[in-house]
């Protein structure tokens, strides 16, 4: 019997599990211009990079690429889910400066600090 | 060395989606770092490069998770069928000063060796290093290869 609700007008190629991902391992430093996170996202290239940002936070998104490999699974143990973290940033961060790089699997977020936090030498005057 | 064989599940995620196999329940149960650390017993061993193997009738292909790294700090060996990926990662002098507030990326050497179930011809194996993931192909030998045998039936 042909159903009224019609539930998943998606074709079958469009519909996926509900996404899974993992957290990728991060280093974060912090310096007197500002801070440097690394995230590590192996098989990720720039197209499947979204980093978001809204208000004080930043969501990094990384999907990896399509990798076709013909025959049988013998072992396994690489996660097959994308990647996604979320961080809160300092306030002192100027979002408009940010900036990311992506190389070898691993992205550099580079989060300047507004001009105002920097810490400045004063200079005396006679 | 933390080496079991890939146990292929009855109902393959492949068909199915995701028939999330326990560790997949387990790495959403922590959703965090420290659960791929814990994994992989890193925090003892230094570090292990994920990897998968895959085969068919003419080559192995193995990919191997080793973001951040310069081609010529990862060396692939072949020593009587097992395969070894081992190098070193270095972590950046830039950041040396700077004040660190989180470390969970792992620096320093490692390997991983790996035993091929059927000989390859050692002259023909490749690697490509892209994205972060390792590419090695390694091509069976003739003699390693299924072969079709016709049968005259009279």
């Amino acid at each position: 019997m042909k159903s009224i609700v019609q539930t998943n007008p998606k074709p079958t190629a469009e519909r996926t599990a509900p996404q899974e991902f993992v957290a990728p391992v991060v280093n974060i430093f912090e310096t007197d211009d500002g801070y440097a996170l690394e995230a590590e996202m192996p098989g990720v290239n720039k197209d499947g990079l979204e980093i978001t940002l809204e208000g004080n936070e930043i969501t990094i998104v990384g999907r990896r690429a399509p990798v076709r490999v013909s025959g049988t699974l013998l072992f396994r143990d690489r996660s097959t889910a994308d990647f996604r973290r979320v961080f809160e940033l300092d306030p002192a961060i100027d979002t408009s400066k940010i900036s990311a790089k992506m190389e070898q699997g691993v992205l550099t977020l580079g989060l300047p600090k507004s001009e105002r936090v920097k810490p400045r030498r004063i200079a005396v005057s006679d | 060395m933390n080496l079991t064989r890939y146990q292929k599940p009855d109902l393959s995620w492949t068909s199915f989606g995701r028939l999330s196999s326990l560790r997949d329940e387990l790495d959403r149960l922590f959703e965090s770092p420290w659960a791929e650390l814990a994994r992989t017993s890193q925090l003892w061993s230094g570090w292990t490069p994920a990897l998968d193997i895959h085969e068919d009738k003419d080559n192995f292909t193995v990919h191997a998770e080793l973001p951040g790294m310069k081609r010529e700090e990862i060396d692939v060996s072949l020593h009587d069928g097992a395969l070894s990926i081992s190098g070193e990662r270095k972590a950046e002098k830039k950041f040396e000063a700077a004040e660190v507030y989180r470390t969970e990326r792992f620096f320093g050497k490692f390997q991983r060796t790996v035993t091929l179930p059927a000989p390859v011809a050692a002259d023909k194996v490749k690697a490509q290093y892209q994205d972060g993931i390792l590419t090695i192909t390694l091509p069976k030998t003739e003699a390693a290869k299924p072969k079709q045998i016709e049968v005259n039936v009279n």
